[in-house]
């Protein structure tokens, strides 16, 4: 459970966010949408705590960052898992070292207690023979894939996705969406997701955030969302014809 | 940014990168590869440039030398200082802060604008520590690295000097072990390791804290050989001014 308290973050006087309050549940993909530059990233990257707030409070199971302790720090570092918008993997890695990197930094395990944990995983996210390839050597998608596998190898309470499906055919962006879904039910994960991705929308969004102008604009989920009377949000939702379509659809009860 | 301004992130950044260390044996792993790259790769381009500086800086002298009453020896003599006080350590410095330099910057920067180092940073790793503490470590090898350069530099001098006719092999000698100073030699390598801990921090500055894509990686690159060359040129004359005289 994160809950956000009157988050503010500036840079150098431009105030990207402007006063955010909202809350996370454990189990459930919450999205973060709104238009290119409408701070979503910045907001994840406060949330993981890369960007240190001007004003307002993060909560972790009901304890902020301030209250922390340094070693409780990096206990709540070693619970949070990270898919960067890029993949962020490690060029200089394999995709089996990559995945492994968490464990050999921060457990004590054995090399087989890791080899069975790095394996269980890359078959989770369905990728299984491309171990010994460099990130460089495989598709965006299979990058995606890897990227998710080394964010929860180390079993994290929070995963956070900045948009996970971005540049991948449609088809793809479907089964990363639902694997992030999935993950987050099985393991009872607390998970947030940036997107401006419209399938994605519908498919995973059981919370959804609208931020605009660096205040939160809108909130509901999937099922509601159609009934949204914020002129912002409906224009960026359903901008194209196709959902334009899906809303009249899913106003008759379809 | 204005000067002082990373002036001061520069030191800031010294004293961040000894902090919160990474777990020894990711480290060692870390450092064998640092070593691997930035000296073991290294050699070959210090092994070739050092015989034909040394080569050119004796035929320069024995050009030079032209009145009879100097004795041939002095080439001997004055390729040895050369090469040990200026050409090996400060000259090899410079190429090393296009070579290794240029690879420090690019390879950080790309990890940066790729969110690698992100991705550090939010596993709970001291991403300073992870990335340039390695790169200092393996720097600590390069005055073996300068040493080479002196050796072949000599021999380089030596070569074109007896093969080009200009003295005896005993007349080199001789020269070359003229008036030898063994302080001289510490002189050099106390600057070696100046360069040395320059050469792993300044362009890993550069790559840490730059900002922007792949073009900006390579400009970065770029600021970067510009700043260590006049850093180290700069530290090379007060070096030499506080022990010298
Ligand atoms: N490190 C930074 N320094 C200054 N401005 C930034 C920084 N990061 C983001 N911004 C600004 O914050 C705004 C929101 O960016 P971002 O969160 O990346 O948007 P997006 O919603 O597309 O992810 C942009 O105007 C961007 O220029
Ligand atoms: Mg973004």
């Amino acid at each position: 459970m994160i809950k956000v308290k009157n988050l503010h973050k500036s840079f150098d006087g431009t105030e990207v966010l402007k006063g955010i309050n909202t809350s996370f549940e454990p189990g459930q993909t919450s999205l973060i949408i709104g238009q290119s530059g409408s701070g979503k990233t910045v907001f994840l990257k406060c949330l993981l705590g890369l960007h240190k707030p001007t004003k307002g409070d993060i909560y972790f199971n009901d304890k902020t960052y301030n209250d922390f302790t340094k070693t409780k720090k990096s206990l709540l570092r070693k619970n949070m898992g990270m898919v960067f918008q890029g993949g962020a993997l490690f060029d200089s890695m394999t995709v089996y070292e990559n995945v492994m990197f968490p464990l050999r930094m921060f457990t004590k395990m054995t090399k087989a207690e890791m080899d069975n944990r790095v394996t269980e995983v890359l078959d989770r996210v369905n990728l299984s023979n491309a171990n010994d390839k460099f990130p460089s050597e495989i598709s965006g998608g299979m990058q995606k894939r890897v990227s998710i596998a080394r964010a929860i190898v180390n079993k994290p309470k929070f995963l956070f996705c900045d948009e996970p499906n971005s540049g991948l055919d449609p088809n793809t962006a479907t089964i990363i969406d639902q694997l992030i879904l999935e993950i987050t039910k099985e393991n009872n994960i607390t998970t947030v997701v940036n997107t401006h991705d419209m399938n994605s929308v519908f498919e995973i969004g059981e919370k959804i955030v609208y931020l605009q102008g660096g205040i939160i604009e809108w909130e509901g989920n999937n099922k509601i969302i159609h009934n949204a009377d914020n002129k912002d949000l409906i224009s960026f939702v359903y901008s194209s014809n196709l959902f334009k379509k899906v809303r009249v659809a899913q106003q008759k009860g379809y | 940014m204005n000067y002082i301004e990373s002036i001061g992130q520069y030191f800031m950044m010294l004293g961040d990168l000894f902090k919160k260390m990474t777990k020894g044996s990711v480290l060692r792993r870390l450092i064998i590869q640092e070593i691997n790259d930035l000296m073991t790769n290294s050699l070959g381009i210090v092994v070739f440039i050092s015989f034909f500086i040394g080569a050119v800086v004796s035929i320069q002298m024995a050009l030079n030398l032209s009145n009879p009453l100097i004795p041939k020896s002095l080439i001997g003599y004055a390729a040895r200082q050369s090469i040990i006080l200026e050409f090996a350590p400060t000259f090899i410095s410079i190429i090393m802060a296009g070579k290794v330099g240029s690879f420090i910057t690019s390879s950080i920067g790309t990890m940066r604008v790729t969110e690698q180092i992100d991705a550090l940073e939010v596993m709970g790793i001291n991403s300073l520590n992870y990335l340039v503490f390695p790169k200092i470590i393996a720097m600590l090898f390069y005055p073996f690295l300068i040493a080479v350069s002196m050796f072949i530099g000599i021999i380089g001098a030596y070569l074109a000097a007896v093969i080009g006719g200009f003295l005896s092999s005993e007349a080199f000698l001789t020269g070359m072990q003229q008036d030898f100073i063994p302080f001289q030699v510490a002189y050099a390598f106390i600057k070696t390791f100046v360069f040395a801990f320059i050469l792993a921090t300044v362009p890993s500055f550069h790559g840490y804290y730059m900002k922007g894509g792949a073009l900006e990686v390579g400009r970065a690159s770029t600021t970067s050989f510009v700043w260590t060359s006049v850093i180290i040129i700069v530290a090379n004359y007060v070096i030499t001014q506080i022990l010298l005289s």
